[in-house]
């Protein structure tokens, strides 16, 4: 059996762990904790303070594990250890909460600094009414041209789909010239 | 008990803190990520400090603020190398090139500059000599401690907000599509301006400019904000490539296999 892995990464409460679970052909495996600090816990009362943990089995030789990180900086420790050997990442952004924004490219950049795999940043909850513009949140991240922003809403399996895909597809054309 | 433990444990600033309040005389010792610093107190104020190799002679001390000309420094190391810096002080006062003040506020600056710079070590060990002073033929200052606190807190804050925007100085920079004209920039600035390439990291240029990790950080940060570069891995650099990426080496199957996943997801 081969397994590959791709990392679902945002800051906490972003949209990760439901993200996984859309897609995830079994039920998520999923560390989750009380919060501690009060102001954390007027957003969520739960957190990922290990790791999230989903499946898709491609066929009886190969299994796609997604794996998602806790948002919290107090668990990045966890960070590399879930990055070693992923084929990409999708960074998760809460579209509706703009002081998250500066986390989320400051996670991104440690992402892109632990390996050179190729990563698309998924702008999530934008089927609510205070979501950014998809521009706005690509000039909000300082993203360039170049790089994926694609609209998502973690609860929606398509759009959860199409980011998987995307990154996919940057994976192999990250390929092309070797081949 | 001896005052000794880990930066992990108890912070430079927890530190001098501590020492300003119980008016320590002494010297504190921080073995940091590579480099070692001392730092003398007298009655809890700052007397003395250097770190690592770095050159902490009044004469160039002098020279690196201006005040004497490399030539003067030059001629100072020739004929003067074995003089202690209170009577190499003394003979500059006597001569004209310098005066007392002059003296006081760079030997001040530098010291303090060190103390500052401390307080971005987070990893590293610590231990405070008591009866240990600082070298006899060095100028002693004597500088309260509360305003370098204060200062070490603030700077810490902006460290830590730093290291967020980029964690890493094995990156480097490269220009956007953003057309370089009527930029206003400081000379440090144009000075890493001026080392934009794909090949160089931030540790490379940092290190030829010799700028510290804040200096670096603070002046990409604001080359960043304003758009005018974005981070890049280094070009030429070989991706650390990891063998545990793909289950195969075979670059058709690893293709067949990025194929596969992308018709199952589809198919979901």
């Amino acid at each position: 059996m081969q397994t590959v892995k791709m990392v679902v990464t945002g800051p906490f409460n972003a949209g990760k762990t439901q993200f996984i679970q859309s897609v995830s052909e079994i039920d998520v495996v999923s560390t989750e904790r009380r919060l501690s600090s009060e102001g954390e816990r007027a957003v969520k009362e739960q957190t990922t303070v290990a790791m999230d943990f989903g499946r898709i089995t491609v066929d009886d030789d190969l299994v796609l594990y997604l794996f998602g990180t806790p948002g919290q900086k107090r668990f990045d420790f966890m960070w590399e250890i879930l990055s070693e050997g992923m084929l990409g990442f999708v960074v998760i952004v809460d579209s509706t909460r703009p002081e998250t924004f500066r986390e989320a490219r400051a996670i991104l950049e440690t992402f892109r600094a632990y390996a050179p795999t190729p990563y698309v940043v998924a702008a999530n909850k934008q089927d609510l009414e205070d979501a950014w513009e998809l521009e706005d949140v690509r000039h909000a991240l300082r993203l360039d041209g170049k790089t994926k922003l694609l609209p998502c809403v973690a609860i929606n399996r398509s759009t959860v789909k199409m980011v998987l895909l995307e990154l996919l597809y940057s994976i192999l054309e990250e390929m092309e010239p070797e081949s | 008990m001896a005052l000794r433990g880990n930066l992990r444990d108890f912070t430079i600033t927890q530190l001098l803190n501590l020492i300003n309040l119980a008016g320590k005389t002494g010297t504190l010792i921080v073995e940091g990520p590579s480099e070692e610093a001392q730092v003398a107190f007298r009655d809890g104020k700052l007397a003395f400090a250097r770190i690592g190799a770095e050159d902490g002679s009044l004469a160039a001390i002098l020279h690196r603020a201006n005040r004497i000309t490399t030539s003067q420094y030059r001629a100072i190391r020739e004929r003067a190398d074995r003089m202690g810096d209170k009577e190499l002080g003394l003979l500059l006062i006597d001569g004209g090139y310098v005066t007392q003040e002059d003296i006081l506020v760079n030997l001040q600056n530098h010291i303090a500059g060190i103390v500052r710079r401390l307080f971005t070590w987070v990893e590293g060990f610590f231990r405070f000599e008591s009866d240990m002073d600082p070298p006899a033929d060095r100028i002693q200052v004597r500088l309260d401690l509360e305003n370098i606190i204060i200062e070490g807190s603030r700077q810490l804050r902006e460290w830590e907000q730093l290291q967020d925007e980029i964690p890493s100085l094995d990156m480097a920079l490269k220009f956007t599509q953003r057309p370089l004209t009527n930029l206003n920039l400081s000379a440090e600035e144009w000075r890493v301006v001026r080392y934009v390439d794909p090949r160089n990291s931030l540790r490379q240029v940092a290190a030829t400019n010799k700028l510290g990790e804040l200096d670096i950080r603070r002046i990409v940060y604001g080359l960043l904000q304003a758009g005018l570069v974005e981070l890049v891995r280094p070009a030429g650099v070989p991706a650390p490539v990891n063998p545990r990426m793909f289950p195969t080496r075979d670059k058709i199957e690893q293709k067949s296999l990025i194929n596969r996943l992308i018709g199952r997801i589809r198919s979901m």
